[in-house]
């Protein structure tokens, strides 16, 4: 889960990381209110879910609270990467005299969480780790140990030579690390950390993800979640615990299994389609889960056919024939749907279908094809 | 021969009398898994299926039983805590169905693992199975049959898949073990590898990954070095948008790394014959075999 750059700063604060003064607003009112009450330069910052806000324009400098107020007006409402923009960050502004990277990963191959700091920092760190890893320090931390002082500080050595910019670098170091493991983050990252011209160690952006694994033990990152900044049909189908993600092409997909429903999509490009999204039903189907996965396909006005891909092991065929018959009798489909089915209770699957007008295949290639050619506005074959 | 269990192997099961444990343990009875115990605090003293004896903890159960093999089926809240204690009380083998288990739990169960040098399968996964001997886990086993096919794979409904396909066309099966589809897992296709090169019984080998991290390169990479058998690939995730979550939790592209296009390059250079759909499988097998 991604949350915005004003929540990841507020759980850094509460670490005690160094952070310019700043509050929220959604209106640009409330907007001129906070420049008001912070005085002096402030930078109002859209939050969104993207990268690459300062170059849509999603960042901007204001000298006064008026000022604040009118760019807040522009950039309130503004898309950025296809996100409308809800809400800004006003913020004091803060002179910079130098810039650097803090991050930490989760690491697969080390199977631990990944210290990442550079000096050049405030611009893309993969770029930076593609074209010059020497930049980089990666320290992997053992989890069961935590982050030593010995590790933070050379975590600071490596971005300051100044001790005392070592000294707060590495306090910074422990903080954010904190953030991380209490949070459950999958990610934490202060792009910039910056170096005033008084010499004082400051985050200037921070972002941080959460492990959706760790939201049931922590209903209060769960409630950072803003439905707002997500696609309405993924927040929907969340809430009828499928997993759905969007795409822009015609087949809607509905499979059970992750790695099925990859392939399923894959094989709809494979036959000259465009899988319109991913969906899985998971393993335990019960009939209503298919009425959801139904629902929000169909509201997809770009979705021109339906494939149903279902192998049951534990998923049992007939819970999915018998919420194919429910969903289509409360809201009959104007597209054609084509259904391949195989696995548990199979014989029975294919009755309750049969029985209710339905026609359904057991091999996935053929379903494939007919889906997509249904979509092209083709026959079934 | 086989990998990892056979009919010999002794197993407990962590969450015994939740609703997929009691579910999955019948099934496992049923094929002739032999279940020795299980494990559900505060139930210790009772039975699963009157014959089951249920015991108070994993230290309990090992002693009374012997079992070498642990199946947990327990919330992912409490998964991390299953492990450790399996591995703590001398499990050789821990299997982990649970899907959701916090990354960073994993970070702490990997090194205590290993350390007690037991073997980790998941979490996440669908266990495995030893076709007409044994099965952990959740494949069903009427799609299964025994031969001399290695089935190693990130997914669970994809393996069952490809697998019922090979069964189909008379291709049985040595192993079938599915990793999981974690960022953070036990047991990982090179180990897979590695015990297929070595089971005589095993005479080529069918590798289903995904997209997101480097294991299917590295898995490449050992195939090119240290396997004489042949060796069949899939990746899903050629058609997934990057920095999505599809589903599993480790397949997501980050930036550019961890493309379905890459892994299948690195399969092509390693000389593993790439199945382009799940279908593929068995004429590319044939064909070395």
């Amino acid at each position: 889960m991604n949350i915005h750059e004003y929540q990841a700063k507020d759980l850094l604060r509460a670490e005690g990381v160094p952070i310019p003064a700043g509050d929220v607003a959604t209106t640009p009112e409330q907007a001129e209110a906070i420049a008001q009450r912070l005085g002096g330069m402030v930078v109002v910052k859209a939050q969104v879910h993207a990268g690459g806000r300062g170059k849509a324009g999603g960042v901007k400098l204001a000298k006064t609270p008026a000022e604040a107020r009118l760019l807040a007006a522009k950039i309130l409402g503004m898309q950025i990467k296809g996100l409308t923009v809800h809400k800004v960050l006003v913020t004091a502004a803060s002179d910079i005299a130098s810039e650097a990277y803090v991050g930490i990963i989760l690491d697969r191959a080390t199977r631990k969480p990944v210290f990442m700091v550079s000096r050049a920092g405030g611009i893309d760190i993969e770029e930076v780790a593609a074209t010059t890893p020497e930049k980089i320090l990666k320290l992997p931390i053992d989890t069961r140990f935590g982050l030593q002082a010995y590790q933070a500080n050379e975590l600071g050595f490596f971005l300051f030579d100044d001790i005392k910019k070592v000294r707060a670098a590495a306090k910074i170091m422990t903080q954010l690390y904190a953030a991380f493991m209490r949070n459950g983050a999958s990610l934490a990252e202060i792009n910039p950390l910056v170096v005033t011209p008084a010499g004082d160690v400051v985050a200037l952006d921070a972002k941080i993800s959460i492990d959706d694994n760790e939201l049931d033990r922590h209903p209060e990152l769960e409630a950072l979640r803003d439905e707002t900044a997500e696609e309405p049909s993924e927040v929907e189908a969340r809430n009828a615990h499928l997993t759905f993600i969007k795409l822009e092409g015609d087949v809607g997909c509905v499979v059970n299994g992750a790695g099925l429903a990859m392939a399923t999509m894959d094989l709809v490009k494979y036959y000259g389609g465009e899988p319109a999204n991913f969906l899985d039903i998971g393993g335990s189907s019960n009939p209503e889960k298919v009425v959801s996965a139904l629902r929000i396909i169909t509201e997809d006005p770009s979705v021109k056919a339906i494939l149903f891909n279902i192998f049951g092991g534990i998923t049992r065929t007939d819970d999915v024939a018998n919420g194919i018959v429910t969903a289509t009798k409360a809201n009959p489909l104007r597209i054609p749907l084509v259904i391949r089915l195989t696995g548990t209770n199979e014989e029975l699957a294919m009755k309750i279908l049969h029985d209710n007008g339905f026609t359904a295949s057991s091999d996935m290639d053929e379903a494939v094809k007919q889906a997509v050619a249904l979509a092209h506005g083709g026959k079934a074959a | 021969m086989s990998i990892f269990i056979d009919k010999s192997t002794t197993v407990i099961v962590q969450g015994i009398t939740g609703r997929d444990g009691s579910f999955h343990t019948q099934q496992m009875i049923e094929y002739g898994t032999k279940i020795v115990g299980g494990v559900t605090p505060g139930k210790g003293g009772q039975t699963f299926g009157g014959s089951v004896p249920i015991f108070n903890s994993v230290h309990d159960a090992v002693r009374a039983t012997n079992a070498n093999t642990s199946v947990i089926y327990v919330p992912p809240m409490f998964a991390a805590d299953a492990m450790m204690e399996a591995a703590d009380a001398g499990i050789r083998f821990i299997v982990c169905i649970t899907e959701g288990v916090p990354v960073l739990d994993m970070t702490r169960v990997h090194p205590f693992v290993r350390e007690k040098g037991a073997r980790l399968l998941g979490p996440n996964c669908p266990g495995l199975i030893t076709p007409g001997e044994s099965k952990v886990g959740i494949i069903p086993g009427r799609i299964c049959a025994p031969g001399n096919i290695g089935v190693v794979s990130r997914s669970g409904t994809l393996t069952y898949e490809v697998v019922y396909q090979l069964t189909r066309a008379g291709m049985g099966q040595s192993t079938c073990v599915g990793i999981g589809g974690d960022p953070i897992n036990g047991t990982s296709f090179i180990d897979c590898l590695a015990a297929f090169e070595k089971d005589p019984d095993t005479h080529a080998v069918a590798m289903m990954g995904e997209i997101g991290g480097s294991d299917e390169q590295e898995a490449a990479e050992f195939v090119a070095k240290h396997m004489t058998k042949p060796v069949v690939g899939f990746i899903a995730g050629q058609t997934a948008p990057p920095g999505r979550r599809m589903g599993h939790a480790g397949a997501i592209i980050s930036g550019s790394a961890g493309t379905a296009a890459e892994k299948i390059e690195a399969f092509e250079k390693a000389g593993i014959g790439v199945a382009r759909r799940p279908m593929d499988f068995v004429e590319l097998l044939k064909a070395r075999m």
